[in-house]
């Protein structure tokens, strides 16, 4: 291929002409006649405006103070290295903070009990969970719907038959699905955790209505989701001290799970990606050198047969 | 004869050796970048993966 390249093209392909767009642009150019000290005054201009507008957007994006949201801060997640797994004690944890709190108003529509399995649970113990569920089946030989106890087939069984019956019970407020809601929300985990903790009085002003509970942390400050976690809200099974900021923690890390499910795989599979690309492209970098290197220092000479 | 030109003869030469050494090879490879990589992600992740876990609840 690259015999054939050079034999259509000559040398002329692989030499670097850059210099004569150079030579082009500078005869087009109307700078050349400005004085050394208009250069100068023009250059720092820019140099300074650019620095200025370089230096607004940093200090805008380091405190977002153009907005009234309260953004999230960030957390230290055992997972959030490059090449850090999900911390699966705390995703164990965090089901049981869904399934004891969260449960009774979010679904969780799109997380079946198979999936616990070899993440948070054995076999058996998602088996057990299952079972604890009645989930509605059907219909039956008369034409009508049924519960009996879950399989590890099912998904998790929704608070609420459809959204208007959530919307009814709480106060025309609806409980999202927490499937995705860590990538449904700005701030992920982190959003979650704020959140979860963040609850605190209404600053002086603000009017609430009936229903509605104070927290910066979600846009526009009222929201319909009374404080669900605090210290001793529940036990956990593994002893751990169940504060309000360890279920918080753990919870979140339940719902990173549920919506990138995927994420120690992708991990897993980018430390191979990096290691075999590396290798690769390393020799195609050296097979390149290794065949170009005759092309490009060899010299054609022409001489006439009869001289 | 040297070691590259019997590497040559016996395998490289013909394309149906050198297919094989092309399969097998990128067999016995693939299982050992294979295990290098997953000792690297597990030894990283000491005590946060199931498998590291499971042990507590069988």
């Amino acid at each position: 291929m690259a015999a054939t390249v050079g034999r259509i093209c000559g040398a002329g392909l692989f030499k670097s002409n850059s210099l004569a767009t150079v030579n082009q642009i500078s005869s087009y150019s109307t700078t050349r006649e400005w004085t050394r000290g208009r250069k100068a005054f023009l250059g720092s201009l820019g140099l300074l405006a650019g620095g200025a507008g370089a230096l607004m957007y940093t200090l805008d994006q380091s405190v977002k103070a153009t907005d009234l949201e309260l953004h999230p801060p960030k957390n230290m997640w055992s997972h959030n290295g490059l090449f850090s797994s999900l911390d699966h004690a705390s995703v164990r944890r965090g089901y049981e903070v869904y399934k004891q709190v969260c449960a009774a108003c979010h679904s969780l529509r799109f997380i079946a009990f198979r999936n616990l399995v070899g993440v948070s649970h054995t076999e058996e113990e998602a088996k057990a969970e299952a079972e604890d569920q009645m989930i509605e089946d059907g219909p039956d030989d008369q034409g009508n719907m049924f519960k009996r106890p879950g399989k590890l087939s099912d998904y998790f069984p929704s608070p609420y038959p459809n959204e208007e019956a959530a919307r009814a019970a709480n106060n025309g407020a609806y409980p999202p699905d927490l499937s995705y809601i860590t990538s449904a929300r700005h701030g992920g985990e982190d959003y979650i955790f704020a959140l979860l903790t963040g609850y605190c009085d209404p600053p002086a002003g603000l009017v609430l209505r009936e229903g509605q509970y104070f927290n910066p942390y979600f846009p526009g400050g009222a929201i319909s989701m009374a404080q669900a976690l605090y210290n001793e809200a529940m036990e956990y099974t593994d002893g751990t001290p169940p504060t309000a900021s360890q279920l918080a923690k753990d919870v979140s890390t339940f719902l990173k799970w549920t919506a990138e499910p995927e994420h120690d795989d992708r991990k897993r599979m980018l430390i191979k990606g990096i290691a075999i690309f590396t290798f690769l492209i390393a020799t195609s970098y050296y097979v390149k050198k290794l065949k170009f290197a005759s092309l490009k220092t060899r010299k054609i000479e022409f001489r006439p047969k009869n001289n | 004869m040297g070691i590259s030109a019997t590497i040559y003869n016996t395998i490289f030469k013909r394309t149906s050796t050198m297919a094989l050494a092309v399969i097998g090879s990128a067999f016995f490879f693939e299982r050992t970048f294979d295990l290098g990589t997953d000792y690297f992600f597990d030894r990283h992740n000491e005590g946060k993966l199931w498998k590291h876990i499971k042990g507590r609840y069988q």
